[in-house]
């Protein structure tokens, strides 16, 4: 293959890879947005999501759509209760609680799928293709082109919704100062959960992705470590910032896999984006488009 | 530690500073060495002493990462990769130079040192979260160079074989001379710990997890003293690392990925955040936990389950109750098995009258 072809191969590849990371990391910033929680559980909400998807799909025999439709009301719940039952009782807490009991969370989660699913790798099959589409030098898997469609309409949407929707701008109240939002009259209890809730959705559909592409077991929750590059390199806090510390993560994961990894022995691809993060933390910690809140010590 | 003051009547900053509140407690002192010296090597079957040394070694790093995170208040998420550290150095110290063990132990627990003020540098600019995932970061590609490099990590399995420390041309081959072995590293550890949060430096660090600009205002430089808590910290880091190797007989750097730094946060967090007792109830209750599950579930869980779902119960029941533990301490009791600790004995003071 000539040398360009491959590096396009590599761009194209990491774009479309960025794309459905930016949908996992888009679940990390609505949580962080509006309640100011880290949740270090993102990967496994995926996980989990996708072990339920095709517990329906497989165990059920439900048709692909309800599986879907079961899979989102289930995460919704998810959210709801798990906003109740224990990230309320944490607000005004420091940092740390919240970050272990996240922590907590993960592992909890990654024992309950196995546990309850089996441990084996289950096959999320989604109807379309395997073949891939050939652009001239490219091939583009459909299942990445469905995660990317996927990823661009949710973070459209959730554009639109913090922009022009009551509830939306009534979440960035709450996020910008949750004394002054209540005074106004918001609930800010209720956007709290409404924002797990919505990470649950994220969350689903990013399952769904992910699941088809690699597969639904326990590692799948490892998606969850490529968050933290996306969102510290796009800004925490930032919907367009999810896309394009996506669109980085995935790009750079690949032409450094691409040219790196045949020297080195493997492995770049989870190397290459932490050592961007590290610069990034190092340069501008806020990100390219977080608020610059962060306070020099 | 276990005994039942009658009332708060100290005078003196130097009686409140003491290392025995109380002329007792070097009574207690003396029964507890006496009983981990003598009576508990001696009455403990092999099996259990090994249970016993992974708790020593746990404790080791406990007391290490609540000096970060309990007392000065830098959360890491590392602590896994700076045993690696130590590890990994004392067995190329051992390997490539034939040194022997104290040489090892110093070079691996001043490396993880090094390493881990390395990597505590980030805490000058930020804080909080974006700490948090700077040391992931740190513990991410301190795992992946380790695994790839391989001057360090010595070929394709990754791990390195150490001989077994030697003291006076004395090998320590078995359970119960590893047991003395480590209950002198741990006792090292106990006091270091108790006598540096007693001292000007201890006090700096509370006070910077406290408030850290009034921290700075009263003229603590922050930037040295949260270095120096990483650099503190980690030393103990890589001493255990160093330990757990020994005690292994191989440096693998498997046993120091992300969950071994979880294992260790959930420790101080389960036990209590800022107190030594704290992190050795911590590190015996984290490290007892797995086996008594599979204890309990190879003796009762064929009673209700087959025997290949009891393979697949066990370590996933593991990371349910780990999780759930984590997170009830957080929200029920954020000080930890300490303060439950704390409660029997203001309960016990007065027994048995109402008060």
């Amino acid at each position: 293959m000539l040398d360009w072809q491959f590096s396009l191969l590599l761009l194209s590849n990491g774009v479309l890879i960025g794309l459905m990371y930016a949908l996992i990391a888009l679940g990390f910033v609505l949580v962080y947005k509006a309640t100011d929680a880290i949740n270090f559980a993102q990967g496994e909400f995926v996980m989990i999501a996708g072990f339920v998807v095709v517990a329906f799909l497989l165990s059920y025999k439900a048709p692909l759509w309800l599986s879907v439709v079961c899979g989102l009301a289930a995460m919704i719940a998810f959210g709801f209760g798990l906003e109740r039952a224990v990230l309320r009782k944490l607000i005004g807490r420091p940092v740390i609680a919240v970050v272990m009991a996240t922590i907590g969370l993960a592992a909890v989660l990654r024992g309950i799928g196995p546990l309850t699913w089996g441990a084996d790798t289950k096959n999320l099959a989604l109807p379309i293709s395997d073949e891939p589409f050939v652009l001239g030098p490219l091939f583009i898997p459909p299942i990445q082109i469905v995660g990317a469609v996927v990823s661009l309409a949710f973070l459209a949407g959730f554009g639109w919704f913090f922009l022009k929707s009551r509830k939306g701008i009534a979440m960035r109240a709450v996020a910008d100062s949750q004394q002054v939002a209540m005074a106004m009259g918001i609930n800010v209890e209720r956007y709290f959960a409404l924002a797990w809730a919505m990470t649950g959705v994220v969350s689903a559909l990013g399952g769904v992705v992910w699941g088809s592409l690699l597969g639904v077991d326990v590692h799948l929750a490892l998606v969850g470590f490529k968050v933290f590059p996306v969102v510290i390199l796009g800004g925490l806090d930032s919907i367009p910032g999810a896309i394009v510390g996506g669109l980085i993560v995935g790009i750079v994961e690949n032409v450094a896999a691409g040219y790196v990894d045949p020297y080195v022995g493997g492995g770049t691809k989870d190397f290459a984006p932490y050592v961007l993060m590290i610069l990034a933390l190092m340069i501008r910690p806020y990100g390219i488009f977080g608020k610059r809140i962060i306070e020099r010590i | 530690m276990i005994h039942r003051e009658c009332g708060v009547l100290k005078t003196t900053y130097e009686a409140d500073m003491a290392l025995y509140p109380l002329p007792i407690a070097k009574w207690t002192v003396a029964a507890l060495a006496v009983f981990f010296f003598v009576v508990l090597p001696l009455s403990v079957h092999e099996y259990y002493l090994s249970v016993v040394n992974l708790c020593s070694i746990a404790i080791i790093g406990a007391l290490g990462l609540n000096i970060l995170v309990g007392y000065t208040g830098q959360i890491s998420v590392g602590h896994g990769a700076f045993m690696s550290v130590g590890a990994y150095t004392a067995a190329n110290f051992a390997v490539r130079l034939g040194a022997p063990w104290p040489v090892n132990l110093l070079a691996g627990g001043l490396m993880a040192a090094a390493v881990g003020a390395v990597v505590g540098m980030p805490s000058l600019r930020i804080k909080g979260l974006y700490l948090a995932i700077a040391t992931l970061a740190g513990q991410l590609i301190i795992e992946w160079t380790i695994n790839h490099v391989t001057f360090i990590s010595g070929g394709v399995q990754a791990s390195i074989e150490v001989p077994r420390p030697e003291i006076f041309g004395y090998r320590i081959a078995s359970q119960v001379q590893m047991y003395f072995f480590l209950l002198v590293f741990v006792v090292l550890a106990l006091v270091g710990t108790m006598n540096l949060m007693r001292s000007r430096i201890g006090r700096a660090f509370i006070a910077i997890r406290d408030h850290d600009i009034a921290a700075e205002l009263i003229g603590i430089n922050i930037f040295r003293y949260k270095l120096l808590a990483f650099a503190v910290s980690s030393f103990y880091a890589g001493v255990a690392g160093v330990l757990y190797t020994y005690y292994l007989g191989v440096a693998n750097y498997e046993q120091f990925q992300i969950n071994v730094s979880i294992d260790y946060l959930a420790m101080i967090i389960i036990g209590g955040l800022g107190s030594v007792q704290g992190s050795v109830f911590g590190a015996i209750f984290v490290t007892l936990l797995p086996i008594v599950i599979r204890y309990a579930m190879e003796a009762f869980g064929g009673l209700f389950f087959s025997e290949a779902s009891v393979l697949n119960i066990i370590p996933n029941l593991r990371l349910i109750l780990f999780g759930a533990l984590i997170i009830v301490f957080l929200v029920v009791e954020p000080e930890g098995l300490n303060r439950l600790w704390r409660n029997i004995r203001s309960y016990f003071r007065v027994w048995p009258f109402a008060y």
